[in-house]
C-alpha cells in the first residue's frame, strides 16, 4: 500500500511536471474549464433553490381558488355564488378573497391591495409590505394619500409595516380593512374577486374541481398543483435559456478540450516510447495521463462549484439574478435559503469530471501500446 | 550473461516490403566485460541492441538472461527485467526536456516506488561522480551535449543494472568529450557491470577499454574478436 | 512536503474539503432560516397567497397563477400562462428610479 501510494506521488509529480512545461495553455484551460462549471453550477443552484422556495411556500396556499369567468374574462364573484360551492363534499374552508392591483404613478409600480380574511387592519389604516416600505420610505404612524381610479384621494395611515423575512410573498402588499377597499375601489357590496377553499384530503382536490365545474360551469378552479407546476416550469424555462446561451460556450470548450486532450503531439509520444524504453510499464504510462486528467478536471469542478455556490448563496448570486429572476420595479430583496440537489451536482460533476478524464485517456491507450524500441529508431 | 540463438528480426513481415534486420545471430555477451557492436549503418547493430535490452522481442531464436529464456515473455516482465537489469544510454540521450537534471534521472525509479530521498540521494552521488552536481537543478535543454549524456548515464545506472547498453554513445560528441566518455566507460566496468555498446568510432572500438568487438555487416556477424 | 503530488494533493484535499463545506454550510443556513420560512408560510396561509412577489411589474404578472386563461405567454402545455417578464431586456432606463419625473411612453405595468 505505502509502495502504492509512493507510486502514484511519483506519477502525479511527473505530470505535473509536464503539465508546467505548457504552462500558460494549461492554465488558460483551467480557468476556461473552471469558469464553465461555474456557471453550470451557478445556473442549476440558484434554479434549484428558487424553485425550492417557490414550492416550500406555496404549500401553505389554498388547495383551490376559484374565478368566475365572464366571456372568458376573470370576474367578480357575485353575491350567493359562495353558498352554491358548500355544498360541494371536501370542501373544508371558503373564504370570499377581496384584492385587487393600483398603480402608483408616484414609483411607477403597481401594489397589490388585499384584505386580510382575519385580523384585518382598522379602517383607514393599512400593513404594508417592505418594498413599499422601501420605495415610499413608509414607516409605521406616516400618512399616505392613494389617488383612487374614480379620481379620489384616500388617506391611511401605516399601521405597520410586514416583516422582512416574508418579503418573497409580500413585498408589494397593502393590507386594509374590507370597508377601506371597497370605498376606495367603489367595490360593489357582496361582490369578492375570487374565493379560496381549503381542502382537507389532498386526493379529494381533482374531485372537488370537477363537482365545481358540474356546479358552476362559469367557475375556473386553479390548483395548487397546477400553481407550483407553472412555478417549476418558469424557473425550467428560465435555466433552459440561460443553458441554452451557455450550450455554444460549452460546445466550443468541448472542442477546446478535445483539441487539447486528445491530441497527442509528437514530442508526447517520443516520450511516452522514452519512458517505456527506461522502465515504466504501460499501466504506470496510462495511470501518469489518467492523473492529468484527474488533476485538471477535478480542480475544475471543486473550484468551480465552490464559487458557484459562494456566489448564488452568499453573493445573491448577482451575475445571473436578472436573468434566472426577472426585474421589476418593486423587485423583492430575499435571501435565497440553500437546498442542493444532490442528483444535480453528481449529474454535474459526472458531465464535467469524466468526459474530460476519457479524453486524455484515450490517445494515450493507443500510443502506449506500441513498442518502446521506437526510441533507438530515427 | 546473455546468450543469443538463432536470432532473426523482421520488420513489416508479411508485406510487400518485408525485410530482415537481423538474420541469424549467435552470440555471447560475457558478463564483467565491454562489448562492442561495430558495423555501417544499416547492418543491425541496433537492432540487435534492442533486444538484447528487451526492448523488442525477436522473429525467431532465443534469447537468454543468465540461463533463463526471455525471448517468450509478456511485455510486463520484460519490462521489469529492462528496468531492474539494465541501463540505457541512447544516441540522441533522450532527456525529458522542460524537467531538470535531477528529475530526469530519477525518472527509472518511479516506477519501483523507491523512496524519494533514496533516489534522490543516489543520482546526488551519480551526478557528484561524473562532476555534474552544479548542474542538478538545470533543465536539460539548457545543458550543453556532453552534459547532457552524463545525465543520460547517470539516469542509466540510477537503478543500479548489470547491464549498460549504449547505442553510438560517441556520435554526438567532439573528440575531447568522446575520451571523457570512454573514462566514464572505464570506471564502469571497474565497477563490474557488463557493458555492451555499438559503434563505429574508432576512438571506441579501438580502446583498451573494449575487450570484444563483434563486427556485423547486412544482419550477420562476421568477426568475433 | 515540498513535492509537487504532495501539493497538489493537499490542495485538491482543500477543495474537497470546501466542496463538503458547501453543503455544512447550506444546511446551517437553512437551520437559521426556520424562523423566516414559518413566517412565510403563516403569512401565505394567512392571507390565502397564491403566488411569489417576483414579477411586480404588471398587474397581469404579479399572479401568474391568476392570470385570465388567454394571457400573454405560456411556458409550457401544462403551465398556467403568465407575461414573461423582463429576463431578457433590461428595464427602460430611470423606470426603477422612483419619481424620476414623467415617463414619456406607458411603463409595461401602466394601469389601463
Amino acid at each position: 500500500m505505502k509502495l502504492w501510494i509512493e507510486k502514484q506521488r511519483y506519477l502525479i509529480d511527473f505530470t505535473l511536471a509536464s503539465l508546467a512545461r505548457r504552462k500558460a495553455r494549461n492554465i488558460g484551460l483551467l480557468l476556461v474549464y473552471t469558469l464553465l462549471v461555474f456557471m453550470l453550477a451557478s445556473v442549476t443552484l440558484y434554479t434549484h433553490a428558487l424553485r425550492q422556495e417557490a414550492a416550500r411556500v406555496l404549500v401553505a396556499s389554498p388547495e383551490v381558488v376559484v374565478q368566475r369567468m365572464v366571456a372568458g374574462r376573470h370576474d367578480l364573484i357575485p353575491p350567493g355564488y359562495m353558498e352554491k360551492i358548500g355544498r360541494i363534499r371536501g370542501v373544508q374552508t371558503r373564504t370570499a378573497r377581496l384584492w385587487g392591483y393600483y398603480y402608483d404613478a408616484v414609483t411607477k409600480a403597481n401594489y397589490t391591495f388585499m384584505v386580510p380574511a382575519e385580523d384585518a387592519p382598522a379602517k383607514g389604516e393599512i400593513v404594508v409590505g417592505p418594498a413599499l416600505e422601501r420605495s415610499r420610505g413608509l414607516a409605521a404612524n406616516n400618512g399616505i394619500s392613494f389617488r383612487s381610479y374614480s379620481g379620489k384621494l384616500h388617506t391611511f395611515i401605516v399601521a405597520a409595516v410586514l416583516p422582512q423575512a416574508t418579503e418573497l410573498v409580500s413585498a408589494d402588499l397593502v393590507l386594509m380593512s374590507e370597508e377601506s377597499f371597497r370605498a376606495f375601489f367603489d367595490y360593489p357590496v357582496g361582490h369578492y374577486t375570487d374565493i379560496a377553499l381549503t381542502v382537507a384530503n389532498p386526493q379529494e382536490v381533482k374531485n372537488v374541481a370537477l363537482k365545481l365545474s358540474a356546479a358552476l360551469p362559469d367557475a375556473r378552479p386553479i390548483l395548487r398543483d397546477e400553481v407550483l407546476r407553472t412555478y417549476a416550469a418558469i424557473f425550467d424555462w428560465r435555466e433552459g435559456i440561460v443553458l441554452a446561451l451557455f450550450s455554444a460556450a460549452i460546445l466550443a470548450f468541448g472542442i477546446l478540450a478535445w483539441e487539447k486532450a486528445s491530441g497527442l503531439s509528437a514530442e508526447e509520444k517520443r516520450e511516452i516510447g522514452i519512458l517505456k524504453a527506461i522502465g515504466w510499464e504501460t499501466g504506470d504510462v496510462i495511470k501518469m495521463k489518467f492523473w492529468e486528467g484527474m488533476l485538471i478536471s477535478l480542480t475544475a469542478f471543486l473550484v468551480g462549484f465552490v464559487a458557484a455556490y459562494v456566489h448564488v448563496f452568499h453573493f445573491a448570486a448577482s451575475m445571473f439574478e436578472p436573468v434566472l429572476k426577472g426585474w421589476a420595479v418593486l423587485y423583492p430583496h430575499f435571501q435565497l435559503t440553500p437546498h442542493i440537489d444532490g442528483v444535480q451536482v453528481a449529474t454535474l460533476f459526472f458531465f464535467t469530471v469524466f468526459p474530460y478524464a476519457a479524453a486524455v485517456l484515450v490517445p494515450i491507450w493507443k500510443a502506449a501500446i506500441t513498442d518502446p524500441d521506437s526510441v533507438m529508431r530515427g | 550473461m546473455i546468450e543469443l540463438s538463432g536470432i532473426r528480426k523482421a520488420f513489416n513481415q508479411g508485406r510487400d516490403n518485408e525485410y530482415w534486420a537481423l538474420d541469424g545471430i549467435d552470440l555471447r555477451i560475457a558478463a564483467n566485460q565491454v562489448t562492442a557492436l561495430r558495423g555501417p549503418s544499416g547492418s543491425g547493430k541496433t537492432t540487435l541492441l534492442t533486444i538484447v535490452g528487451c526492448l523488442s522481442r525477436p522473429t525467431e531464436g532465443r534469447v537468454r538472461l543468465k540461463g533463463g529464456d526471455i525471448s517468450g515473455l509478456p511485455e510486463r516482465f520484460l519490462t521489469e527485467i529492462r528496468r531492474q537489469r539494465f541501463g540505457f544510454i541512447f544516441q540522441q540521450f533522450n532527456l525529458i526536456k522542460g524537467l531538470t537534471a535531477l528529475d530526469n534521472i530519477i525518472l527509472p525509479g518511479y516506477p519501483t516506488g523507491r523512496p524519494r530521498h533514496e533516489l534522490l540521494a543516489r543520482a546526488e552521488e551519480l551526478l557528484v561522480g561524473l562532476k555534474l552536481g552544479h548542474r542538478r537543478d538545470a533543465k536539460v535543454e539548457w545543458l550543453s551535449g556532453g552534459e547532457q549524456q552524463r545525465v543520460a548515464i547517470c539516469r542509466a545506472l540510477i537503478n543500479d543494472p548489470e547491464l549498460v547498453i549504449a547505442d553510438e554513445p560517441t556520435a554526438n560528441l567532439d573528440s575531447h568529450l568522446a575520451g571523457e566518455f570512454m573514462g566514464i566507460l572505464e570506471s564502469l566496468a571497474g565497477q563490474g557491470r557488463t557493458i555492451l555498446l555499438t559503434s563505429h568510432d574508432p576512438l571506441v572500438v579501438e580502446s583498451n577499454v573494449v575487450q570484444n568487438v563483434v563486427d556485423m555487416r547486412d544482419g550477420k556477424l562476421i568477426q568475433h574478436r | 512536503m515540498t513535492r509537487p503530488a504532495d501539493r497538489a494533493m493537499i490542495f485538491l484535499g482543500l477543495g474537497g474539503l470546501a466542496f463538503f463545506g458547501c453543503f455544512v454550510d447550506a444546511a446551517w443556513l437553512r437551520a437559521a432560516a426556520v424562523d423566516d420560512d414559518a413566517q412565510r408560510l403563516q403569512m401565505v396561509a394567512q392571507l390565502r397567497l397564491t403566488d411569489l412577489a417576483l414579477f411586480t411589474e404588471a398587474r397581469y404578472t404579479r399572479h401568474p397563477s391568476q392570470a385570465d386563461l388567454h394571457s400573454a405567454f405560456q411556458d409550457h402545455p401544462l403551465a398556467i400562462e403568465h407575461f414573461p417578464t423582463g429576463s431578457l431586456i433590461g428595464p427602460p432606463a430611470g423606470l426603477q428610479k422612483v419619481g424620476a419625473g414623467e415617463m414619456k411612453y406607458p411603463a409595461a405595468g401602466t394601469a389601463p
